[in-house]
């Protein structure tokens, strides 16, 4: 079972102890303490921990040097006022929700075509999933730098053509749109996911659908969506709280600026530089806060909305 | 043509695998005309073609990067095609001193970072993961739910408090805050990837040990992370590509440039160069890909069927 399927497991079972539970002895208790000791002190002094005490500083004003200072709610009376935070929420969401769905999108199609074992299919997977172990990196980064420039690749081929393109990341309409494709280009990872499902699908159904007459676009509508909906599900929920954090691509595209006038200045890159540049601990401490909010909010909706559109076949 | 076409796997025999599922689409088949078997065929021309179109597109940028870096500088803006005339070494020997170490020594920093985060993940992740799926113990739930949220928890809510206390203790600059977190577990998504892969394994095996007088250590040592070696190949792996690529850890707490690590030195490569050495930079930034494109040529099983074990059910 997916993480996620898990969790929901676990929270509709709460309560009832198991028989095997009741009988846990203590020699286990023992054994068990000391395998999870590593994992126990990392989630009280990496994860618990340093979350409280993020929780504490968002009602301070902290700057590394002097001791905090408990200044009440005056961070997030900021947050409310700060215009360059509310642009920054706008350019993550924007990247967030055209990114994921297109994402998703190109690597369900992708998905289906190379379905049903054909041809050198090992051989195109490798090609569409090597992108997303590579885009992450700062080296990827430096090329999309490159390609989205004035005399880029991307002009250099539309120059062909005889059109003059724009300067890519140099223009604030189209800068945030080439982080956005590099998002898309890493469809590869989805697409595994998306391609074991596929193939988890009982044949017997589309041989059914097939005697009943029914057309390709039906089969896909009424046996692959809802048969694949837990599946898009998890990758929808996973692809959204991962993007919210996105920060090497535009770090790097920009310059480390979030350049040009803002327009790829992501949430997490005015928390680098609040938190890291001015050192303002307090304030990136509330707003790393506020990013945690936000992406519990927008994940409870996930969960809520799965109840109408997620088939479960168990 | 026609016997060639009848061994092209179509897709209703390509997906029975049963001799008794095939008989009934061999039935279809020859009754079938010729003009179906063709439309079939043109059918699986139209989605290669799609594949190699968009293959090749998402590839191209990649290609022409190792082109462009065996080039003369000045034709990386005006040559996008993928012809070589010459090969032009320069820009990998000035790339690998452009900056104030050789470039293997941030090679060597970021080997010195994996190597220590794949161990720390290795043992912390399994010795934690044979707990959740083999012991019971109080508060099992509780903390295996806890365990599951931090997979998803957000990075940047830890990252403030937690470079305090790195600081504090004399850390930055160090590659501690980088190694420490993996060995105590942090990295809670392998911890579930070895939980189901723990799972998979017979449970007779475990009480025949513990009938000849095994204890847990034992089991565990001895028995089960022999037989987890895959999913110990699966976290290797991923640790590794994960580590060589991060980016926003060494930021933080890497800002002296002897102990910078290959994407910081990357990032002060671009900060420090003019527009006119593309070369070098593209030399270098192939040179930083090349590690992880070795490990997915040789470890690619591992990791397509870790993504989708951990993905779906």
């Amino acid at each position: 079972m997916s993480a996620i399927s898990e969790l929901s497991s676990i929270s509709r079972k709460k309560g009832k102890a198991t028989p095997e539970e009741k009988k846990a002895n203590s020699r286990d208790n023992k054994a068990a303490y000391i395998f999870l000791l590593p994992w126990l002190v990392g989630l009280i002094a990496i994860t618990i921990g340093p979350m409280l005490m993020s929780l504490y500083l968002s009602f301070t004003d902290y700057n590394l040097l002097q001791p905090p200072e408990w200044v009440g709610l005056e961070n997030f009376t900021r947050m409310l006022t700060d215009a360059r935070l509310h642009n920054s929420l706008g350019v993550t969401f924007t990247y967030v929700f055209i990114g994921v769905p297109l994402q998703l999108a190109v690597a369900l199609l992708i998905a289906l075509v190379l379905d049903k074992g054909m041809r050198g299919l090992p051989f195109y997977r490798s090609v569409f999933y090597l992108p997303s172990l590579l885009g992450g990196s700062v080296a990827v980064a430096i090329l999309w730098k490159q390609i989205f420039g004035t005399t880029g690749l991307v002009n250099q081929v539309l120059a062909m053509f005889g059109i003059q393109g724009p300067g890519w990341i140099s223009d604030p309409s189209t800068a945030l749109g080439s982080i956005i494709l590099l998002h898309v280009w890493t469809f590869g990872a989805p697409m595994i996911i998306f391609l074991a499902g596929l193939r988890q699908i009982p044949t017997m159904y589309y041989e059914a659908a097939k005697v009943d007459g029914a057309t390709t676009l039906q089969q896909f509508w009424r046996i692959t969506m809802p048969m694949l909906s837990p599946i898009i599900f998890f990758n929808l929920v996973l692809q959204i709280i991962g993007s919210f954090q996105s920060f090497t691509q535009a770090f790097i595209v920009s310059g480390g600026n979030g350049g040009p006038s803002d327009s790829t200045m992501f949430f997490t890159l005015y928390l680098y530089q609040k938190g890291f540049g001015q050192f303002d601990m307090g304030y990136a401490s509330a707003m790393a806060w506020l990013l945690l909010v936000i992406i519990g909010i927008f994940t409870a909706i996930n969960f809520i909305a799965s109840k109408y559109w997620v088939f479960y076949d168990d | 043509m026609t016997t060639k076409l009848e061994t092209l796997p179509t897709p209703e025999t390509a997906g029975a695998g049963k001799p008794t599922n095939r008989r009934k689409p061999k039935v279809r088949e020859s009754r079938g005309t010729l003009a179906f078997s063709k439309a079939q065929r043109s059918k699986a021309l139209m989605k290669h073609a799609i594949l190699i179109l968009a293959g090749g597109l998402m590839i191209y940028p990649l290609l022409w990067m190792v082109v462009s870096s065996l080039r003369p500088n000045e034709l990386i803006f005006r040559e996008p095609g993928l012809w070589l005339n010459s090969l032009e070494m320069s820009n990998y020997t000035s790339g690998w001193s452009a900056l104030t170490h050789p470039f293997g020594h941030y090679m060597i920093n970021s080997a010195i970072v994996v190597i220590g985060s794949i161990l720390g993940n290795l043992i912390s992740c399994s010795m934690a993961a044979y707990a959740f799926a083999r012991l019971q113990f109080t508060a099992k739930k509780l903390l295996f739910g806890i365990m599951l949220l931090t997979i998803m928890l957000p990075f940047h809510v830890v990252i403030v408090p937690q470079y305090i206390l790195f600081s504090q203790i004399g850390w930055v600059n160090t590659f501690w805050p980088l190694i420490v977190p993996k060995l105590l577990a942090t990295e809670a998504f392998f911890v579930f990837l070895m939980v189901q892969f723990i799972r998979g394994i017979p449970r007779e095996l475990d009480e025949a040990a513990r009938i000849d007088g095994a204890g847990h250590p034992r089991i565990f040592l001895r028995l089960i992370l022999p037989l987890m070696v895959p999913a110990l190949a699966t976290t290797t792996i991923f640790t590794f590509i994960w580590t060589w690529n991060d980016f926003f850890g060494a930021l933080i707490y890497l800002t002296d440039p002897d102990m910078f690590t290959v994407p910081v030195a990357l990032r002060a490569f671009v900060d420090s160069q003019s527009a006119t050495s593309w070369g070098s930079l593209f030399a270098m930034s192939i040179v930083s890909l090349l590690p992880v494109f070795l490990v997915f040529l040789f470890g690619q099983r591992f990791l397509i069927k870790g993504i989708a074990t951990t993905g779906i059910k």
